[in-house]
C-alpha cells in the first residue's frame, strides 16, 4: 500500500518551487499557526515529542527529544539550528529531490523548528555537488524574506530568523554532525570528541540542534495535523510517519517513494506502487538496507522485513538514510564489497589510525581478492581487520560504517570469497569492468 | 581530484578579486558571526572567480579573512571539489560509487577517457575536458548518473555521452 503521499504530495505539481503555489497549497500555514497561534516552543517541541518523529538522516534519534538537549539557562548565547543537506550517503537521493521540487516545504520546517529551540540563525548545509538545490533554495528563501515568513518579526509575532545556504564542498564525512559543524566554522570537516554534545557546544561555541532536511520536513506536517496523526502512521509510535524511501540497484523502477514507515521490503522491490519488480526478473542476491553504511541482507533475510528503525535493527543492519540498493544474481558480491570499501577508503576523514589505516587497508586486500590475487586466510583478515576498527575505537562512527559492508558480505557470502581466491575469478562469471582504473592514492592500494 | 590533494600551485600571477567578488565577499561576511566560517563560501568564489585555486588565490583569502595560509592550505586538501590545479572548461565528473557502479559507471567512464585520449584527473591538451571519478551524487535512481560542471546528466548511457561530448567539443 502506498498510502498518501504527505511529504511528496507537491512533487510533480507545475511550478512546485515557487512560493506561490506552495502559499496556494496551504503552505506556511503551519507557521502561522505557530507563530500567531498562540504556541510556545515548549509546546512545538513536546508536540514533536508526542508524534514519535525519529531523524531521517541516519540515527534515527527522536527529534523531540533531541531538541529539549539545549540548556534551558543558556547564558546569553544565541542557538543554532543547522539543516543537514550533506545527503552523501551512497544510495540516498531522498533529500535532493525535496529541495529541488518542495523548496519552501523544507524552509518552513526549518523556520519552525528553529521557533522550538530559539535560534535565530539557521544554515542550511547543503553538500557542494548540489549546485541546482542551492540556487533554487537561495531563490526560496529570497522569496520568503520578501513574504515576511523570514527576517525580523515574522508574521507580527516578534520572533525572528535569518537563514542562510552553507555549501560544503565534497567531502562525505561533513554529514556526521560534529563534522557539519567543523566545516561550518571554516575548517576541515573531522568530526569533535562526544561529549559535549552539539545541543551544548556545536557551532561557533554555542547551542546547536543539526537535523536532516527529510526529518525538518516533517515538522510542517505535526503541526498542521497533530502529533496523534504522525504516530499512528506506522507500524509502531517508535517507527511512525511517512518516509521517503530511495530506491535503486537491480529493480524496474528505480526512484525515491513515499510509503508509511514500516513498509515492507518485498513490497517496495515488487510492489505495483513502488518498485515492480526485478530488472529482466532476475533473483534478488543481496539488498542494501539503508545506504553503504549498513549492512547487507540476503534474498532470505528480506522476507517478513518491515523498512523502520527497529526492524532492521532486528536484522541486525539498520534502516539509515532508508536508501535501497538491490543486487540481482549476476552481482559479484566481492566486486561489490570492493566497491564499497573504496568509497570509505576515499572519504575515511584521516583523523584516527583504525580508520584512516584499516579503510585502505580493507580497500586494498578486497581489490586483491576481486583480482584473482587472494589468499584464503585473506577472509580471516578482513574480518580482524574491521574488529579492530570500529565499537570506539575512533571519534566518529564513521569505521563502523564502513566495516559494516565487509562484515556482511563476508559474513552471509563466505562461500562467494572462497571462490574467488580459490578459483581467480568471479562465480557469477567475468566481471563487468574489466582494467577499470583506481584513482585512489597509489600509495594505499600498492600490495 | 583524490589522488594530487597534497600541495598548492603557484599560478605566478598575483591574484586580486574583482569589484564584484569582492562585493559577494562582503555580503558573504555579512551572513557568519566569524570570518573563518567564511572561508568555504570564499573559496567557492575563488575557484569561480579564476577556475582553480592557486597558492597566489588562498592566500589572498587567507588575507582577507585573517586566517594563517596554512590554514586555508588545510582546508583546501581536505575538500575535493577545490580545484588545486587548473580543469578543462568543462570538468566530466563520473560517479563509481555502489548504484552506479552497478550500472556500469567504470566502463562508461574508461571508454570516455579512451575517447578523449586522456587518463583519470587529466585535461585534454585542447583545454575543453578534464574528467574525475567521483563519488555518490545522489543521482543513484539514474545510474549511471554524471555531472558535467554543475549540471547533473542521468541516466547517462554510451549513446548519450558520446552525443553530449560531441556537442561541447564542438562549443568554442
Amino acid at each position: 500500500m502506498m498510502g498518501e503521499k504527505v511529504l511528496l504530495a507537491r512533487v510533480g505539481r507545475a511550478d512546485s518551487r515557487s512560493i506561490g503555489t506552495y502559499v496556494a497549497d496551504g503552505g506556511y500555514k503551519a507557521l502561522r499557526t505557530v507563530l500567531t497561534g498562540g504556541w510556545t516552543p515548549e509546546k512545538l517541541t513536546d508536540e514533536v515529542k508526542k508524534s514519535g518523529l525519529r531523524g531521517r538522516g541516519g540515527a534515527g534519534f527522536p527529534t523531540g527529544v533531541k531538541w529539549t538537549f539545549v540548556p534551558k539557562d543558556n547564558k546569553g548565547k544565541p542557538v543554532y539550528l543547522l539543516c543537514n543537506a550533506d545527503e552523501s550517503e551512497p544510495g540516498t537521493f531522498k533529500d535532493r529531490l525535496l529541495m529541488e521540487e518542495d523548496p519552501h516545504q523544507v524552509i518552513e520546517g526549518i523556520i519552525l523548528s528553529s521557533f522550538a529551540i530559539k535560534c535565530r540563525s539557521a544554515y542550511i548545509y547543503i553538500r557542494g555537488e548540489f549546485y541546482l538545490g542551492a540556487r533554487i533554495l537561495n531563490k526560496a528563501i529570497e522569496e520568503a524574506y520578501a513574504k515576511g515568513f523570514l527576517g525580523e518579526n515574522i508574521l507580527g509575532s516578534g520572533y525572528a530568523l535569518d537563514l542562510t545556504v552553507h555549501r560544503g564542498a565534497g567531502a562525505y564525512i561533513c554529514g556526521e554532525e560534529t563534522g557539519l559543524i567543523e566545516s561550518l566554522e571554516g575548517k576541515r570537516g573531522q568530526p569533535r570528541i562526544k561529549p559535549p554534545f552539539p545541543a551544548v557546544w556545536g557551532v561557533f561555541g554555542a547551542p546547536t540542534i543539526v537535523n536532516n532536511v527529510e526529518t525538518l520536513a516533517c515538522v510542517v506536517h505535526i503541526v498542521n495535523r497533530g502529533a496523534e496523526w504522525f504516530a499512528k502512521i506506522g507500524r509502531n509510535e517508535k517507527n511512525s510517519g511517512p518516509k521517503l524511501y530511495c530506491l535503486s540497484g537491480a529493480v524496474n523502477r528505480p526512484g525515491v517513494y513515499e510509503a508509511p514507515m514500516g513498509l515492507q521490503m518485498k513490497e517496495l522491490l515488487f510492489g505495483a506502487d513502488f518498485g515492480q519488480g526485478m530488472k529482466g526478473g532476475k533473483k534478488v542476491k543481496a539488498v542494501i538496507p539503508g545506504g553503504a553504511s549498513a549492512a547487507m541482507l540476503t534474498a532470505e533475510e528480506i522476507e517478513d522485513c518491515p523498512l523502520d528503525f527497529d526492524g532492521l535493527v532486528a536484522k541486525k543492519s539498520m534502516l539509515g538514510s532508508a536508501a535501497i540498493v538491490v543486487m540481482n544474481e549476476d552481482t559479484c558480491i566481492v566486486e561489490a564489497a570492493q566497491n564499497l570499501s573504496k568509497f570509505f577508503a576515499h572519504e575515511s576523514c584521516g583523523q584516527c589510525t583504525p580508520c584512516r589505516e584499516g579503510t585502505p587497508w580493507l580497500h586494498k586486500v578486497l581489490t586483491r581478492i576481486e583480482e584473482g590475487r587472494g589468499r584464503l586466510e585473506d577472509i580471516d583478515l578482513l574480518e580482524r581487520i574491521s574488529n579492530q576498527m570500529a565499537n570506539g575505537m575512533t571519534i566518529c562512527v564513521f569505521a563502523d560504517a564502513a566495516i559494516a559492508p565487509v562484515l556482511s558480505s563476508v559474513g552471509k557470502f563466505r562461500d562467494e570469497f572462497r571462490y574467488h581466491v580459490e578459483n581467480k575469478r568471479c562465480l557469477v562469471g567475468p566481471r563487468s569492468d574489466d582494467a577499470r582504473p583506481s584513482t585512489l592514492n597509489p600509495q594505499l592500494v600498492a600490495s | 581530484m583524490s589522488h594530487r590533494r597534497y600541495n598548492l600551485e603557484e599560478s605566478g600571477r598575483p591574484a586580486e578579486f574583482p569589484a564584484d567578488a569582492r562585493a559577494r565577499i562582503d555580503r558573504i561576511l555579512t551572513r557568519y558571526p566569524t570570518k573563518q566560517a567564511a572561508l568555504l563560501p570564499v573559496l567557492w568564489v575563488a575557484q569561480e572567480t579564476w577556475g582553480w585555486i592557486s597558492k597566489e588565490a588562498a592566500e589572498e583569502v587567507a588575507k582577507i579573512l585573517d586566517l594563517s595560509p596554512a590554514h586555508v592550505d588545510g582546508v583546501l586538501t581536505f575538500y575535493t571539489m577545490y580545484n588545486l590545479r587548473p580543469v578543462g572548461k568543462n570538468l566530466l565528473q563520473f560517479c563509481t560509487s555502489i548504484s552506479c557502479h552497478l550500472a556500469g559507471a567504470e566502463r562508461l567512464m574508461d571508454r570516455c577517457a579512451k575517447r578523449l585520449g586522456i587518463g583519470l584527473e587529466e585535461t585534454t591538451p585542447d583545454g575543453k575536458f578534464t574528467i574525475v571519478e567521483v563519488e555518490c551524487i545522489a543521482g543513484c535512481d539514474k545510474a549511471p548518473s554524471m555531472m558535467v560542471n554543475d549540471t547533473y546528466y542521468e541516466p547517462m548511457d554510451e549513446r548519450k555521452l558520446d552525443a553530449l561530448v560531441e556537442k561541447l567539443s564542438a562549443d568554442a
